[in-house]
Parts: structure tokens; sequence; C-alpha cells
């Protein structure tokens, strides 16, 4: 009988080498430099750059700047969504505890940011549409989106078992990816008011350069932080866990510790 | 610049989102870090006790 391991045993083990909580520290402790830096110089950098230096549209004016905020949240609000599905996957099929924190983590920065996506669409619609809000499929899609982000903030949340908590956002999250499809093909499969995409995988960009490397420089900065912050909570989110440990681990009189994991969390 | 009032709006949502999350990350990040490191301590001094280590004869 062959002992080769198979695909799934292989992501397994692979998933679980960070599943150890002091591994995973001493790694966030290593990378959070690495994303925070670069993110902030290259946020400020795309910023400044599409603020001052990129050209006004010819059509739009001066209120088509917005879309160096606008666009990369939306591209967060639905990658971030993404990983929250990932998590949920890690969560029901391989029981990582990792991805469960993980999915605490990710779910209240992806609000923020398809909040934030909301509110500067709705302050570039104003000027542009002459109204703040249609009932379009693309900004209908998104706010299904939001709303999917506070339903899995409140599940996971809403038990005193967090493990049954866990369980339960992560299927929703699982379900609420089908919302992601949507809302990239919305501005195709119907008639929206909201504009096709400007970049594809498939033909060059219908933007000018001029417009699009500020953009993609901003794009980048922001995928940075979002990654930055969610490391930096998913840090404080292990060592929360280990302080509830021991917190609720029994002591009797000065027994000493076997686990051998005090120390393992210093990073 | 046309649409001023809207620019600075959208701009100042995300920089100000970017504050909340970074410094709110920052802060929790700190104060956990110093509750384990007093509760490690307490639980270290514990175990020493608890194997005879530190004791004077």
């Amino acid at each position: 009988m062959s002992a080769t391991p198979t695909l799934t045993e292989r992501a397994g083990a692979l998933f679980h080498r960070y599943a150890n909580p002091g591994r995973f520290l001493r790694l966030g402790v290593k990378l959070q430099p690495w994303l925070t830096w670069p993110a902030l110089i290259l946020s400020v950098t795309g910023l400044v750059w599409g603020l001052f230096f990129s050209p006004a549209d010819w059509q739009q004016g001066d209120s088509v700047r917005i879309m160096y905020v606008h666009v990369p949240c939306a591209w967060l609000a639905s990658s971030g969504y993404f990983a929250l599905a990932v998590c949920s996957v890690l969560s029901l099929v391989w029981r990582h505890p990792l991805a469960d924190l993980a999915a605490v983590e990710i779910g209240p920065v992806g609000a923020c940011v398809t909040a934030t996506c909301l509110a500067t669409g709705s302050l570039w619609g104003k000027p542009m549409w002459g109204t703040w809000w249609v009932w379009d499929a693309r900004l209908t899609s998104v706010l299904v989106l939001f709303f999917l982000y506070l339903g899995h903030i409140a599940l996971i949340r809403g038990f005193d078992d967090p493990q049954r908590g866990y369980r339960a956002a992560a299927i929703l999250a699982l379900a609420g990816a089908v919302d992601l499809p949507i809302i990239k093909f919305s501005v195709q499969w119907w008639n929206t008011l909201h504009q096709p995409d400007s970049i594809t995988l498939r033909g060059a960009p219908t933007m000018s350069h001029a417009m699009l490397w500020p953009l993609l420089v901003c794009t980048l900065g922001f995928t940075l932080g979002f990654a930055a912050i969610v490391v930096a909570r998913l840090r404080a989110g292990v060592m929360e866990s280990r302080i509830r440990s021991l917190l609720s681990s029994p002591r009797r009189n000065g027994e000493a510790d076997t686990s051998g994991a005090v120390g393992e969390y210093a990073a | 610049m046309t649409h001023l009032p809207y620019i600075i709006t959208s701009y100042g949502l995300a920089i100000g989102l970017a504050l909340f999350l970074s410094i709110g990350a920052a802060l929790r990040l700190r104060r956990d870090r110093a509750r384990l490191a007093a509760l490690e301590a307490t639980r270290g001094a514990g175990r020493a006790r608890g194997t005879g280590q530190g004791e004077t004869a």
C-alpha cells in the first residue's frame, strides 16, 4: 500500500504548519514591517500622485481623482471577502485554528473598507450622476456585500461557544461568496449606471497610463495596508486567546506549568 | 480644481479609516503584549516556586 500523502493531506500539512500560534507570532513579527512601511510609502505616493499630478478627465473633470481611493477600496472589499471565504474553507475542512481567528479579524476591516467604497462611490456619483444613490446592480451587490460582512461579524461573535460561532460564520461566508462574481459581472449582465471595468485581464486598460500608474500604486499600497492591519489584529487576537487560556487554566498554589508554552508567545 | 468638496471628503474618509484601523490595531497589540508579558511573568514565577527554583535554603 502506498503511503504517499494525498493533495488534501499535503495542503493540510502546509496550512497546519502555521496552526502553532507561537510560530505564527514569530512570522507575524518578521512580516509586519515588510507590510507596514511599503504600504505607507506606496499609499502616500499614490494618493499625492493621484491628487496633484495626474491629469483631470476630459468628461468628469477633477472628480475622477476620487477613483484613486474608490477603486482600491472596491478591490479590497471583494478580495477581503474572498480571503474570508478561504478562511472558511480552511476552518470547515481542516479545522485550522488560525483560520477562525483570521476570519474574526478580517471581518471588521473588510466591513470598514466596503463602507468607505460605498461612501466614496456616493461622493463620486453625486456630481457625475446627479444623485447619491441608485438601486443599480453594481451598487446594490456591493451593499449586499457590506451586509454580508456585518452578518459575519455578528454571527462569529454571537454564540457562547466560539466554535459554534466560527462554524456558522464560515458557512455564511461561503454562501455569501456567490455575491463576488455578481459584483464583478454586474456591469456586463445588466444595464447599469455604473461604468464598466476599465482594467481587465483580457484587454488593454481603457484609461490613460497617466491615470493608470497612480491607481496601481494606490491599489498596491492599500492592499499591503489591509494585510498589515489584518496581521497586526491577528497577532493581537492570538495573544488575547493565549491570555484567556492562561486566565482560565487551573493553577493550584503555584503548581508547575508543564505545558511548556510559557515564553513561546514572547515575540 | 472642480468638485473639490467631494474629492476632499473622499480622501479624508479613506485616510481617516486607515488611521483609525492602524492606530486601533497598534494600541491593541501594545496592550495585549503588555498583558501577556505580565501574565507569563506571574506564571514563570509560580513555576519557579513550584519546581523549587529561586528558593533560599
